[in-house]
């Protein structure tokens, strides 16, 4: 066989993504591919599994049976996202341990909406609603992403996110519909949520430092501000059948662009959270560490018992 | 054994079809690995039947060998039935 050098390669890739054709693992890839896929899809399951504790803290008090047993499977869903995540981005040849022990470490990201506390019930429908809804209108487009097993990965994830939001909806229907305490608590809960969840689509295109090479690539298939906007778009509709409102007074639809203009994101707050300065960061952190630490010697039992008794 | 082995999880979705790929586990033994792809990928009625193999012992063709291995095939367009133009006249071939 001829030779191929590293520009062919390069050359081939390129062709690859111009065609729309998936990126596998054992295919060739730029080293800065590799690395940016590493940390993002690393990045992405940390996020599920510490999405896992706002929500976990309301099991005990979910106020019916059937809420509780919801609530169970959507958590029980995030690990399982995660579990797809670490999956994927074990084919690139890290390891899975590491990475989480990056993640306990804090040296890795996880996405800043958990920084934020679970006050009351209501969170829990609004989280549902609206981060997981966010959530989805980004995972619908990465379902497009030109690395094979982060698309495939996507896929599987909507389908079950759809489930989480529907039933966040459902617990933020119920409180609407209630009495005016339970009205001002879902209100309350919106207001508190609102500009975090925004915030999710992370810095505006101008300032998002990953965004443009990650375009190119195909990793990303949409900018931070489309998917902002669309998330906007489909959610005020929903925000006023429920008879609530967003905490923002410049949110007005606008016939000429066919968008909702929205007001001013506070980026300041989005940084000072992403430094760990937002609310629950330390508590969020402190919290895995003791699972994974009072988990060793479960772990390192099932070892001993695999070497005893294979 | 410092790490939980890797092992590649098959899904069957139901009778009647192949078991397909899905994904991956971490587990000490087979055994933790069924039950480990069962909650993983199998919370939604996914399948009827699961295997799981370490993943060391799977053997993928390189990619480089792509053209080598399959472009041979491209061109042997008479290995398919529609190559041979055949009267109209003649029923049921």
């Amino acid at each position: 066989m001829e030779h191929t050098t590293s520009i062919d390669l390069e050359k081939r890739f390129e062709e690859k993504i111009a065609r729309e054709l998936k990126i596998e693992p054992k295919d060739w890839m730029p080293e800065e591919y590799r690395r940016m896929l590493i940390r993002q899809i690393s990045q992405h399951a940390h996020s599920e599994v510490i999405g896992m504790l706002p929500e976990k803290n309301w099991l005990t008090r979910a106020p019916t049976l059937r809420r509780k047993m919801a609530l169970l499977a959507k958590i029980q869903d995030e690990a399982g996202h995660g579990l797809y995540l670490y999956s994927a981005v074990e084919t690139l040849g890290v390891s899975r341990e590491q990475l989480y022990r990056d993640f306990l470490d804090g040296k890795a990201k996880y996405s800043n909406i958990f920084n934020y506390p679970a006050l009351t019930w209501a969170d829990i429908g609004v989280i549902g609603w609206l981060v997981d809804g966010a959530a989805i209108v980004n995972q619908v487009s990465l379902q497009r992403t030109s690395f094979g097993p982060y698309a495939r990965a996507m896929v599987r994830i909507c389908k079950e996110e759809n489930f989480h939001q529907r039933q966040g909806y459902s617990i933020c229907l119920t409180l609407a519909r209630g009495s005016a305490e339970q009205r001002q608590m879902l209100q309350d809960a919106i207001n508190r949520w609102w500009w975090p969840v925004l915030m999710m689509f992370g810095p505006p295109d101008a300032e998002s430092k990953h965004s443009q090479k990650s375009m190119k690539w195909k990793i990303k298939r949409a900018s931070n501000d489309t998917l902002r906007q669309k998330f906007i778009d489909q959610t005020v509709p929903q925000l006023e059948y429920l008879g609530m409102k967003a905490p923002d007074p410049h949110l007005k639809w606008n016939p000429e662009r066919g968008h909702y203009d929205y007001g001013p994101i506070d980026w300041e707050e989005f940084w000072n959270v992403i430094r760990g300065k937002g609310p629950c960061n330390k508590e969020r952190l402190r919290t895995k560490r003791v699972a994974y630490e009072e988990g060793q010697w479960v772990r390192d039992a099932a070892i001993a018992y695999a070497k005893e008794y294979n | 054994m410092k790490e939980w082995p890797l092992w590649e999880v098959f899904i069957r979705s139901k009778n009647g079809q192949y078991h397909k790929h899905v994904g991956s586990v971490h587990a000490t033994d087979a055994q933790m690995a069924i039950e480990h792809a069962r909650d993983t990928y199998t919370r939604r009625n996914e399948g009827v039947s699961i295997w799981v193999v370490p993943s060391k012992y799977i053997t993928a063709s390189d990619p480089e060998d792509e053209d080598m291995l399959f472009e041979p095939a491209k061109d042997k367009v008479y290995r398919h039935p529609t190559f041979y133009k055949l009267p109209d006249d003649v029923k049921n071939i």
